[in-house]
């Protein structure tokens, strides 16, 4: 059975349909890459998946199970694990403090129980050597694999993960890349919007094309990038 | 009187004042509240422990550890029931809530109790004093600024130190970030004000200890609280009980020089300390 479903889902703000009919299902362990022009409604897909926004129409499942209801903290505990494009630590707490609270109420897990598996997430995101640094003052690739480190300390079985490899290095994008086929390794499920494609079909397995809020294509990524439609909208050449 | 003793019972005047400041503080740095009836509280928590005292025949303090968890209940409810439906973007709401609460304590304090001044009844340990080096200081006021040590202390290990407190900071610096770590933020702010109305509580016991009270006394309380958080900078436990102690020191001096200058001698102080450091002594380092 599908992981995560949405049928449907539709969602305006005011007269502009940001969010038009997408439906798509993904599997447990599946890696999903979304593409799009800007204002494409690709973050919008997201917050309507972590329930941050509600849909206008349409439904939005976890295991079969409608959860378009339900509230962040609810989806979170279900195992619902989000990344932002613009990275949003906790600024005044430490970067392990960052991951502890993840742990504790996204991760439900005990006190006994959390700082061994932070730690653990800390060394496989590279910030083992910043754990009691402020988040505040981190550098960008930090705060990108901070965001990364604290989505995974809430034990998610989807992983979303918001133009993570945008404004690194091509050496910090290897490293970033590296950790997320670890995790997608593991079998957490991935879905991962980005506009650096190299970075983004290393990883998925599939990939879906939004555009005006419409899901364009969906399907492997070889596929969708050789589509005439896709070039012509996303890439913008000309016919 | 010396001067040391007048600094004296400035500093632990103003451990008092730290009291009342620090659920105000607690408050405001989780969820940017402020709480215009914090003072009004307070003088329902004296009111509170004086009934219990006096139907049960025990003394204020046994009374004080009943009406702990029963103002913590108050404060979850209030802030479950009320406060959370008017927080937000805009910060008016809270504002005008929180003062028609403040009337609405006052009045209901009014009904049930008349404006007569009361005291809480602690016994022959109110006379008592001790000679600590050059002065000679009561034990009643030196209880008072122990607690409010005791209470920095608690609160700055709970905040810094305890899942919950990594919670209440989580929500502090985003709210909706938290909510997708699993951290539920009306709870979290319920727990707040539970817990800022059990500091209102340990304030009240001294407040009704050390004087008469009545139910019009709420806002002056709440304008020192509010100073002394203003003066320590916002966001910062010690700068608080800095805060406090800055307006006790003050007070005393200016009613050492004229009886009529004790009120004033404080106010100055908070201008003065604005005019030299507008954020306050202890303000935190990003904001």
């Amino acid at each position: 059975m599908a992981i995560l479903s949405l049928q449907g889902v539709s969602k305006s703000f005011g007269a502009l349909k940001v969010t038009d009919d997408v439906s798509f299902s993904l599997e447990p362990g599946e890696a999903l890459g979304i593409i799009g022009p800007n204002g494409a409604g690709k973050s919008t897909l997201f917050n309507l998946i972590t329930g941050n926004l509600r849909p206008d129409a349409g439904l939005v499942r976890l295991d079969g199970r409608d959860v378009t209801g339900e509230t962040p903290m609810q989806r979170c505990a279900s195992g619902i694990g989000r990344s932002f494009q613009i990275p949003q630590p906790f600024d005044h707490l430490s970067v392990y403090e960052n991951l502890l609270v993840a742990a504790r109420f996204g991760g439900a897990m005990t006190a006994a129980e959390a700082p061994a598996a932070c730690m653990d997430v800390l060394a496989r995101t590279g910030l083992a050597h910043l754990a009691d640094r402020k988040a505040g003052g981190l550098p960008l690739l930090n705060r990108k694999r901070l965001e990364l480190a604290r989505a995974m300390a809430t034990k998610p079985r989807v992983i979303l993960l918001d133009e993570i490899a945008g404004g690194l290095t091509d050496a910090e994008c290897g490293e970033l890349v590296a950790t997320i086929r670890a995790i997608h390794s593991e079998g957490t499920a991935i879905i991962w919007i980005e506009h650096v494609l190299h970075a983004l079909t290393s990883v998925v397995t599939r990939l879906m094309v939004l555009n005006f809020g419409k899901m364009l294509m969906i399907g492997a990524p070889e596929e969708v990038m050789a589509a005439r439609e896709v070039r012509e909208i996303y890439l913008g050449l000309d016919a | 009187m010396s001067w040391a003793d007048t600094l004296a019972q400035g500093l632990l005047l103003g451990g008092l004042y730290a009291l009342f400041a620090a659920g105000l503080s607690l408050v405001f740095g989780i969820m940017r509240l402020v709480n215009l009836a914090h003072g009004d509280l307070i003088v329902l928590g004296a009111y509170l422990i004086l009934g219990i005292g006096s139907a049960l025949g025990i003394s204020p303090f046994l009374a004080a550890s009943i009406a702990l968890p029963v103002m913590f209940a108050l404060g979850w409810v209030l802030q479950m029931a009320l406060l959370n439906r008017v927080l937000g973007e805009d910060i008016l709401p809270p504002l005008l809530v929180t003062f028609g609460l403040s009337v609405v304590i006052q009045n209901g304090l009014l009904s049930a109790f008349t404006a007569d001044s009361r005291k809480l009844p602690i016994g022959p340990v109110e006379a008592h004093s001790l000679p600590l080096g050059p002065v000679t200081v009561g034990v009643m006021p030196l209880i008072t600024f122990g607690s409010a040590i005791a209470v920095i202390l608690i609160l700055n290990w709970l905040f810094y130190r305890t899942a919950l407190g990594r919670a209440f900071r989580a929500t502090s610096d985003d709210a909706v970030t938290a909510q997708l770590m699993g951290i539920r933020p009306k709870q979290i702010f319920g727990m707040a004000t539970g817990i800022a109305l059990v500091v209102a509580t340990i304030a009240a016991l001294y407040l009704g200890a050390r004087a008469n009270f009545d139910p019009s006394i709420g806002p002056a309380r709440l304008l020192y609280a509010f100073e002394a958080v203003i003066i320590g900078g916002l966001g910062s436990l010690w700068g608080t009980l800095a805060g406090g102690l800055v307006i006790g020191v003050a007070q005393t001096f200016g009613a050492a020089l004229n009886p009529e200058w004790q009120i004033l001698a404080g106010h100055i102080a908070f201008v003065a300390v604005l005019l030299v450091r507008p954020r306050g002594l202890f303000p935190r380092a990003q904001d």
